[in-house]
């Protein structure tokens, strides 16, 4: 059985322009640790179907299925990593930041603080433990909402594009680290981007979102061996065959 | 920069600051141009002040004033605070009492004070709820405002947590909203020592710095009139600087919600 089934979600909005047809009978499965990404051009309705699974927002179609459950509101069994680093607390350290969920869960006090510090050193954050948010970078902030995301061991990571305000040279650098983390962690991904090579570089699959209505164009299976390399002939090959989908997409 | 320095530093301004406005006083008392009795000169002042303070009778006045500031400031807190909150929490709250609030804010605490007194009498109590009066508005005010915009994210990234209502409002609406509930407590003991002071003018006998400052004009006593000021002053400076400047630093400057001015 898949981990995540999306079956023929729909979410239609009203603008004062009409009815929207957001995300339209959209299909497909996720398996056990699979590492998914979702691309496509803004408004192919990528990041409201994250909400969907995230349990944010209700379809007005459809349903979501998580180990076979109905998804109806957000759960502990996801984690959510967002695109703004506002996303972590201020009036928290990144270690209190990263033991909020367990706080959540009811963990002990000396128990949380031992797993925060793990998560932390995960993603290489152990020297930043008593830090405050603005004194940390962007890639730092978005490494602690990770760290954070993980810390009360859901069985699905859900992010939405967590590196796009990152400069080039971080975001690699960030996407590297999150590769080792998901082949540390096993953890179902979703993971929503406009950025090609890095879902190239992420993915065990990728699917590709065509705009108005938000829907399924296609699916690519992203065969090559960990760690990519991002210069590869092959690599290329899948970057121009995404980029190849999207160009139709927008023609 | 260390804070220690940055703060020993602050200090030597804040006096720069005061002394220059001493000395162009001073230059103005010492001119001719006015009547002694109507400008006393510093030495005077201080003079009067520190004969008040060795035979007590300041210390009383102003912790008359003071208790009347407190009691009034914590009854606004715990009226304000989760009116506030329940105003920008719901919205039938917030539809019922917006419409009073908005009219009865801009009403001078002063100008209730003569029914007040009508109703509550003479002494404590009538200056105690007109100092409360002055001072829920602006509690209740920000503290609306600062629920309205705690960053919707964090309360994403809270219940995606599995945070419950109760938890949500404490452990994130709460300090979500801390740099306006503090800006308004600010706000708030400001407006205190203004309305008890007229307050104290009309509905209080014998003891307050502003019945002080009222009687003393009776025997044209100018000098009893600054030395009065310069306590309210004082102890109004004492809350702003040390009470309210080192609340912030301890939450909102540290958590970089809200940031020292540059340069």
């Amino acid at each position: 059985m898949p981990h995540i089934e999306v079956r023929d979600v729909s979410l239609a909005y009203d603008t004062p322009s009409g009815r929207v047809q957001g995300v339209d009978g959209v299909s497909f499965d996720i398996d056990q640790s699979e590492f998914l990404c979702l691309v496509g051009p803004s408004g192919c309705g990528k990041s409201t179907l994250l909400n969907i699974i995230a349990g944010f927002l209700a379809p007005t179609g459809g349903e979501i299925r998580i180990g076979g459950a109905r998804v109806t509101g957000h759960g502990m069994d996801r984690g959510v990593v967002f695109q703004d680093f506002a996303q972590l607390f201020p009036w928290r350290t990144a270690l209190g930041n990263v033991m909020f969920g367990l706080e959540m869960k009811g963990v002990g006090k000396e128990e949380r603080e031992k797993i925060a510090l793990n998560q932390l050193k995960l993603v290489k954050l152990e020297k930043f433990v008593r830090s405050y948010p603005h004194h940390l970078s962007g890639g730092m902030q978005q490494r602690v909402a990770i760290a954070r995301a993980l810390a009360y061991n859901p069985a699905v990571l859900l992010m939405d594009e967590p590196f796009a305000a990152l400069d080039a040279l971080t975001r690699d650098d960030m996407q590297r680290l999150l590769a080792d983390v998901w082949r540390e962690t096993r953890k179902t991904v979703v993971y929503v981007t406009h950025n090609v090579a890095e879902a190239v570089y992420l993915a065990d699959r990728v699917v590709v979102m065509t705009p108005h209505p938000g829907r399924v164009k296609s699916e690519v299976a992203i065969s090559l061996a960990r760690p990519r390399d991002p210069l590869s002939i092959e690599f290329l090959e899948y970057q121009k065959q995404l980029l190849h989908q999207l160009g139709q997409a927008a023609a | 920069m260390t804070p220690a320095f940055t703060r020993i530093r602050s200090a030597r301004r804040a006096i720069i600051t005061l002394l220059l406005a001493a000395a162009v006083y001073e230059a103005a008392a010492r001119s001719g141009y006015f009547a002694p009795a109507l400008l006393p000169t510093i030495p005077t002042i201080a003079t009067t002040l520190f004969g008040m303070l060795a035979d007590g009778t300041m210390l009383w006045h102003a912790g008359y004033t003071l208790y009347r500031v407190l009691f009034g400031f914590a009854l606004s807190i715990v009226v304000g605070l989760p009116l506030g909150i329940m105003m920008a929490r719901f919205q039938p709250v917030e539809r019922f009492l917006l419409p009073l609030v908005s009219a009865l804010m801009p009403i001078p605490s002063f100008a209730l004070v003569p029914l007040f007194m009508l109703w509550f009498g003479i002494g404590n109590l009538t200056t105690i709820m007109i100092v409360f009066y002055a001072a829920t508005f602006p509690v209740l005010f920000n503290t609306w405002t600062g629920v309205r915009s705690v960053n919707p994210l964090w309360l994403r990234a809270a219940g995606a947590m599995g945070a419950d209502e109760h938890r949500l409002f404490w452990k994130v609406i709460i300090p979500g909203a801390s740099p306006f509930i503090i800006t308004g407590l600010r706000q708030a003991f400001l407006r205190c020592w203004i309305a008890v002071v007229g307050a104290e003018m009309i509905a209080a006998s014998d003891w307050g710095l502003g019945w002080v400052i009222f009687d003393a004009k009776e025997f044209l006593n100018a000098d009893i009139m600054m030395a009065s000021l310069a306590v309210i002053g004082g102890i109004g400076f004492v809350f702003e600087r040390l009470v309210f400047g080192s609340l912030e630093r301890a939450t909102v400057m540290r958590w970089g919600m809200m940031r020292m001015a540059k340069g």
